[in-house]
């Protein structure tokens, strides 16, 4: 089987009409691509067109036969008043609990919306990047973490390639994508592209 | 002991008291619960329209409810954000009451079906609800982790290219065809009750969904239980008694 889980080649990304500038990348597996730039730029459509919600208007996406994707958004799961605990959570995307964090693997059997913000937000990322995928997608993984839970994530994302799958994830924090990513492609704007 | 004119009423409420509470935390998930009402006045409306014309009330009132089921899809964009369920409401309403109005035999349907007289069913109605009720609970289950992973995590959904449509188009026939069973047996606001007010409580004190659906299987099951013989003893009609109780316990425990 090939290596090669995704190629963009001129690709421009929108919902109802092109909001990106061309982007070529290749990724394979076993790799993390960072997709990062400054606000406004198309980030999120761009991913957001790679799990095919966004349209694509010109160039090719071309991505391997049968590939299983899983996707993160930046929108919190609805759990607020919903009697369902982390453990149920993660069965939901057939994801491990193995792994997690100390200050997460005590409280898999909490509900949700009673966890703290930032714990919340790190178990439904975790049923993400855990779940059976050959490419996860995650937009700004790193909002709502702390120090410990950041350090937490990059470790688990190289991981996560290392166990045989490809990343590619937004964000904003340079750092961390220096940090976590094989690649980085910086996005323009649109009408720098021009 | 209960004398053998009432076991069989008890015995199709039971069916029903088991499987409503569970279509009230899928509802509630969904943030659907006004669909119970509406399916409910509709199935009544459909009941009084097949009296009307010389039909069955029961498959009348089942083939209006599933209709709507399915049909509120065809108009999902001009209907969103749940206005489909107040307008199938508004109409099963309108229907039922002009029907009742103006028709005699549909007056005293129409009087039964909104009243929420339990006391009236058969063997007929027990032998319609009992396979519907371990059907319906049976395809809950195995719908139970779409409906939970569509609401939770839809995009996840979508990217697995797992398809929405079977999901939810079964779930909303269940939810009419449940609902229309509940009315011609307990009526509109008996029905409503084990729909709404178990899940409620559940959703509120549950500390896992598993946990949450039998927390409102037990409330429904002992409210249930305890209205009949409530009724019975004061010679009530039976919806009524069910609401106040488990209203009470509402306001206790949740």
């Amino acid at each position: 089987m090939s290596a090669v889980l995704l190629q963009a080649k001129e690709l421009v990304a929108g919902w109802q009409r092109p909001a990106t500038a061309p982007l070529d990348f290749t990724l394979e597996n076993g790799r993390i691509l960072g997709l990062t730039g400054p606000n406004g730029v198309g980030k999120t459509t761009m991913l957001s067109a790679l799990a095919g919600k966004a349209q694509v208007f010109s160039g090719t996406l071309e991505m391997r036969p049968g590939l299983r994707l899983a996707l993160q958004t930046q929108e919190v799961p609805p759990v607020d008043g919903l009697p369902l605990s982390g453990r149920e959570l993660l069965a939901l995307t057939d994801a491990a609990p193995d792994g997690l964090p100390s200050w997460l693997a005590g409280r898999l059997d909490q509900r949700l919306d009673r966890l703290s913000g930032g714990q919340r937000h790190y178990l439904a990322l975790w049923a993400i990047l855990q779940a059976p995928a050959d490419l996860v997608l995650l937009d700004e993984p790193t909002n709502n973490l702390d120090t410990a839970g950041v350090a937490h994530l990059a470790s688990a994302l190289r991981a996560r390639v290392a166990a045989g799958s490809g990343v590619v994830l937004v964000s904003h924090d340079h750092d961390f994508v220096a940090q976590v990513c094989d690649q980085i492609v910086v996005l323009r704007e649109a009408s720098d592209a021009v | 002991m209960l004398s053998d004119l009432f076991l069989l009423p008890f015995l199709t409420g039971l069916c029903l008291a088991l499987i409503l509470p569970v279509l009230g935390c899928f509802l509630r998930l969904r943030d659907e619960w006004l669909a119970a009402l509406a399916y409910a006045h509709v199935a009544a409306a459909g009941a009084l329209l097949a009296l009307v014309g010389g039909a069955l009330p029961a498959l009348g009132g089942m083939a209006a409810a599933a209709l709507a089921g399915a049909g509120k899809r065809l108009f999902a964009r001009r209907l969103a954000g749940g206005a489909s369920f107040a307008i199938l409401l508004l109409g099963g309403w309108a229907i039922a009451v002009l029907l009742a109005a103006n028709q005699p035999l549909a007056e005293r349907l129409g009087h039964a079906l909104f009243d929420g007289q339990l006391y009236f069913s058969g063997g007929a109605q027990l032998a319609l609800v009992a396979p519907w009720a371990v059907f319906a609970g049976v395809a809950l289950l195995l719908l139970s982790r779409h409906l939970l992973l569509a609401r939770v995590y839809p995009d996840y959904f979508r990217a697995r290219h797992l398809r929405a449509w079977p999901v939810m188009l079964g779930f909303d026939l269940i939810a009419a065809l449940t609902l229309a069973l509940a009315t011609m047996t307990m009526g509109v606001m008996g029905g409503f009750t084990l729909i709404f007010i178990p899940a409620w409580i559940a959703f509120r004190r549950a500390g896992s969904w598993r946990r949450g659906v039998a927390m409102a299987v037990l409330i429904g099951v002992v409210g249930y239980a305890a209205a009949f013989l409530l009724a019975l003893w004061l010679d009530q009609p039976f919806g009524p008694v069910l609401a106040l109780l488990l209203i009470a316990l509402g306001l206790v425990i949740a």
